[in-house]
């Protein structure tokens, strides 16, 4: 049931002011984060594969993404989000 | 100590299943056939609703089924047989779903073998992920009920609805509920799963009902009043109800009555039952009590606010606790509470009494439950029970009183009534955050009122027209240990909410300190000595001058700054300072003030000193010395200013807003002025109607519209502007009279109470009246009262009022000012319903969410919500008004550090 990510893009909205940073975590990243805060994949946030950021960081199911976003507290906020299918 | 028995336990799982004749056949301890409840000599029937295998109710006997006495005996169910089934009404949904999806003849589901193997696979999937296939369910019930005919057997599917509560109709037929259950039972159990029922605890034919459980009686106790007449539980009533159809439609049935006699007295049936579940189902009246009053039935027992749920499961009544009326005391401490000796008396404390206590304890008991005061009126507290070791309770009494201290054992609990400085629990309804519950110390009085001190109002926003109060007392070592550290009122000095003091200084203390520091009083030393004493200030004296052979004084700042505590520097302007002024100009005026090491040099002491919301000294003194600091600062900062401000006098009445006639005549012309204009640009506007004017002129002197607006908008606006500068210049007048000799000015401006546009609108002009934001234009025939011409857009007409209030409003501007003021208590209405639900919801959403030690947020299924908390990972309590760190503070007490270096 998995699609293939889209390959061509009439527009990425990842380079649009507005939308945070999405980049795909590598294997060993993923690992250090998930034993940093001790966690299995289910406890973290969640991103749908079908989330228009999540398809233009070419994200699969499974991938882990850092979402670097602004924020008006600490200026920048690092969040994690697990790419699922539904 | 007994062995714990709440060990946490974790649920595997829940299942839901439907409860089948069969199975209430056999949980039932009798059959219930007659109606009556109790004979003539007041024992329950057999085979009644109150029948003794039910259950027991009445202390002393014994349970008829299972031998037990009241308090453990569960209760038993009984039955009812059915004469004709009935549609339960909980599940009128589901059976709609159910002969919606599935076809009359065969019982299959309406869909093709292709169709139906793609769902099972989804569905198949959707069990091992552990996902919740309701909305699969709701998916196949859609596809399926749209099949015209049968994919198995080729019949031809009709339309169902459903008829208010409980009637179905195939193609507009009215179905029986025997003709339901008939279809319902030939619904295969392989269809049944994807209908998102378990074919192994529920089948689809228990939702039309042939057997009704009757609940034991000790969930329907009958209640005797003192009449000696027994009352029944609306239950057991509605159960009459059905048990006295249910035999009249046997009857009829098997006399062969006529079908349209069988059909009503069915449906009557089905109307009892249906009202025993849920007597609010809409399309049906409500069973009523003789009274008139409707029944509380099974569903209405169970739901909403005042249901099992919210009311006896998530919230309960509790022991130690009390509620009386709250009043003012400026002499306690912030961190104390006054509890009238008749509470203090009732409500109790556990002591544990061993070797070290024990003389303590048993001197306590043997002043039994009422001791005697002390000389001079001092409160005792004495022993309401004794625990002993093995677990009996002993209540002590004036008679057993010695006999019971003389029997004291090591190891049993002592049950002692409150004395000063126990911990408490103190709480204010609505408690919207988390300061509306705050932990203080007792203190025993006489009165019947509970009492705090003034600052502690605003976290509980309280006050003393009548306001009620709870409070709890702690019963145990860690509580108490917890709420003193955490929940004491000292340690919520400063708000979560927004990083500054939310407990403070208000009104007098502020008005008081105010007169104390501005512009630097000569106090005269026996009335600064009378003001310390009553404040129980036990420092040095501040300077002391003379002036003249007799004359000693002291400076009010130098008082002041006798309670700052040392190393305390700082510099602000006061609330008094006008806005748009220089340093000099303000240090001229003393309203900058400039705090050195503790001691106040400069400026005057008021609302954005020490005032609750906004006091930067208050918070500064928090934040760099502590929360006892702070704490003890504000009892003597407040105790400093009613001190002074009693002993100098204030007063405050209607001619302070007293202006000279020549004021008047200035207001008078200003809003002469304002008025002409706005026939003025009345005028401009009605041009553009009038057919005697030329499309020229028209352009030329006509009102211009504004960019995106229209004529009548631009009109309203250019009035609202007027009318709003009209006010503002009749306010300004007026002030331009009242200085800071008047005492109403001055508690404006210090911000103890009151605003300067109150006081413009009392001396001056009360302004425009708003109904939604707009002059008011509500009425009929064009005009808003019959007193004006119609279409008359005027400045009166529509609802500006000219008068202030000393002067008194005119008929029509009384109505107007109605108006708005009818809007605003509209609005705080609908505002608190709306906002209250919201945080309930909210509340209910965030209830489990916990700051880990890593500063991720996290809820109890260990989930991550936030990496970080509020991104930053600052406590905004600990936070300087929403910033982790003051930098300006920093950069100035590091130059000074410097200067004072080199």
């Amino acid at each position: 049931m998995s699609e293939e990510p889209e390959t061509v893009q009439v527009f990425n909205v990842l380079n649009h002011e507005l939308v945070p940073v999405h980049e795909v975590l590598d294997e060993d990243e993923a690992k250090a984060l998930m034993a940093r805060y001790g966690v299995k994949e289910d406890q973290l946030p969640k991103i749908q594969v079908a989330d228009p950021a999540a398809r233009a960081a070419g994200a699969r199911p499974g991938d882990i993404i850092r979402v670097v976003r602004m924020s008006p507290t600490a200026g920048k906020a690092v969040a994690y989000r697990f790419v699922v299918e539904y | 100590m007994r062995p714990s028995t709440n060990v946490p336990k974790k649920i595997g799982s829940i299942e839901f299943a439907l409860l089948s004749p069969t199975e209430s056949r056999g949980l039932s301890a009798t059959k219930v056939i007659t109606a009556d409840t109790y004979d003539d000599d007041g024992f329950p029937i057999e085979m009644g609703l109150m029948d003794p295998r039910l259950g027991v109710i009445e202390p002393g006997l014994r349970c008829k089924t299972c031998g037990q006495k009241v308090g453990d005996c569960p209760g038993h169910f009984g039955h009812i047989d059915l004469a004709m089934p009935v549609i339960h009404v909980g599940y009128v949904k589901t059976i709609r779903n159910c002969l919606r999806a599935t076809c009359r003849g065969c019982g299959h589901l309406l869909l093709t073998e292709s169709e139906k193997g793609q769902f099972r696979a989804r569905y198949d999937q959707y069990m091992v992920e552990a996902k919740d296939t309701g909305p699969l369910s709701k998916r196949i019930v859609k596809v399926a009920s749209t099949a015209q005919v049968c994919p198995s057997c080729g019949r031809e599917h009709g339309t169902i609805d459903v008829d208010k509560p409980t009637t179905f109709r195939e193609n507009q037929h009215k179905m029986t509920p025997s003709e339901v259950r008939e279809w319902l039972e030939k619904i295969p159990d392989e269809d049944l799963p994807l209908l998102d029922m378990n074919p192994e605890v529920a089948r689809p034919e228990w939702m039309v009902l042939t057997v009704l459980a009757v609940p034991p009686v000790t969930m329907r106790p009958s209640i005797t009043l003192d009449s000696g007449e027994r009352s029944e539980d609306d239950l057991t009533h509605k159960l009459v109800d059905v048990i006295r159809i249910n035999q009249r439609l046997q009857e009829n049935r098997d006399a062969g009555a006529p079908q349209l006699i069988v059909e009503d007295l069915w449906e009557l049936l089905q109307y009892h039952c249906t009202t025993y579940f849920d007597n609010q189902t809409a399309g049906i009246p409500p069973a009523r009590h003789r009274s008139g009053r409707p029944l509380k039935t099974i569903s209405q027992r169970l739901k909403g606010k005042e249901g099992r749920f919210r009311s006896n499961l998530s919230g309960k009544r509790v022991n130690f606790s009390a509620r009386t009326v709250i009043s003012p005391d400026p002499n306690l401490s912030i961190n104390e509470v006054g509890i009238p000796e008749a509470s203090a008396r009732e409500l109790t404390v556990p002591v544990r009494v061993h070797l070290r206590n024990f003389e303590w304890c048993r001197a306590m008991v043997e002043r039994g439950p009422r001791p005697e005061d002390l000389p001079g009126g001092i409160y005792q507290p004495g022993v309401n029970y004794v625990f002993r070791a093995d677990g009996r309770r002993v209540k002590v009494t004036e008679k057993n009183r010695e006999e019971v201290a003389e029997r004291l054992e090591l190891g049993s609990t002592i049950e002692r009534q409150m004395m000063d400085g126990d911990v408490v629990l103190f709480n204010r309804q609505p408690s919207l955050h988390r300061m509306s519950m705050m932990a203080h110390k007792v203190k025993v009085m006489p009165g019947k009122t509970f009492r705090f001190n003034l600052p502690c109002c605003p976290p509980y926003n309280a006050d003393f027209d009548g306001d009620e109060m709870n409070l709890h007392v702690l019963q145990g070592e860690e509580a108490r240990a917890e709420a003193e550290i955490l929940m004491k009122v000292q340690e919520n000095i400063l708000s979560p909410r927004f990083g500054g003091p939310i407990i403070g200084a208000i009104h007098d203390h502020i008005s008081g300190c105010f007169l104390l520091t501005w512009k630097n009083p000569k106090i005269a030393v026996e009335e600064a000595s009378q003001v310390f004493a009553r404040i129980g200030f036990r420092g040095n004296m501040p300077e002391v001058h003379r002036e003249g052979p007799d004359r000693m004084y002291v400076y009010g700042k130098d008082m002041f700054s006798c309670i700052l505590p040392k190393g305390i520097n700082l510099r602000f302007r006061s609330n008094a300072c006008p806005p748009g002024i220089s340093d000099e100009e303000a240090i001229e005026r003393d309203y900058l003030v400039d705090i050195v090491d503790g001691e106040l040099l400069s400026g005057a002491i008021d609302e954005r000193a020490i005032g609750a919301f906004k006091g930067v000294l208050l918070e500064k003194i928090a934040r760099d010395l502590g929360n006892a600091e702070a704490a003890l600062f504000l009892d003597r900062v407040t105790k400093l200013g009613t001190g002074y401000i009693t002993m100098r006098g204030f007063t405050t009445s209607i001619d302070d807003e007293d202006i000279p006639d020549e004021a008047q005549r200035d207001i008078a012309t200003k809003i002469q002025r304002a008025e002409r204009q706005i026939d003025a640009l009345v005028e401009s506007y009605n041009l553009w109607q009038d057919p005697a004017v030329s499309p020229k002129e028209k352009e030329e002197r006509g009102l211009q519209a504004l960019p995106g607006r229209s004529l009548e908008e631009t009109l309203e606006l250019e009035i609202m502007k007027v009318t709003a500068q009209t006010r503002d210049g009749a306010g300004e007048t007026a002030s331009h009279f009242l200085g800071m000799d008047n005492p109403a000015v001055i508690m404006a401006r210090c911000g103890a109470r009151g605003s300067m546009l109150n006081l413009s609108q009392m001396a001056g002009c009360v302004g425009q009246q708003a109904v939604r934001g707009e002059r008011i234009h509500r009425g009929y025939q064009q005009r808003t009262l019959p007193h004006f011409k119609r279409g008359d857009l005027g400045a009166s007409a529509k609802g500006f009022v000219a008068s202030s209030y000393k002067t008194g409003l005119s008929p029509t501007e009384y109505f107007f000012h109605s108006m708005g003021g009818r809007e605003g208590l509209v609005d705080t209405a609908v505002r608190t319903s709306r906002s209250g639900y919201m945080q309930r919801r909210l509340i209910n959403a965030l209830e489990d969410l916990k700051v880990e030690a890593d500063n991720t947020v996290r809820n109890t299924a260990g989930t991550i919500i936030q990496f970080t908390y509020g991104e930053d990972g600052v406590d905004p309590s600990r936070s300087v008004r929403g910033t982790p760190v003051d930098l300006a503070q920093v950069f100035t007490e590091a130059e000074k550090e410097l200067k004072r270096k080199a």
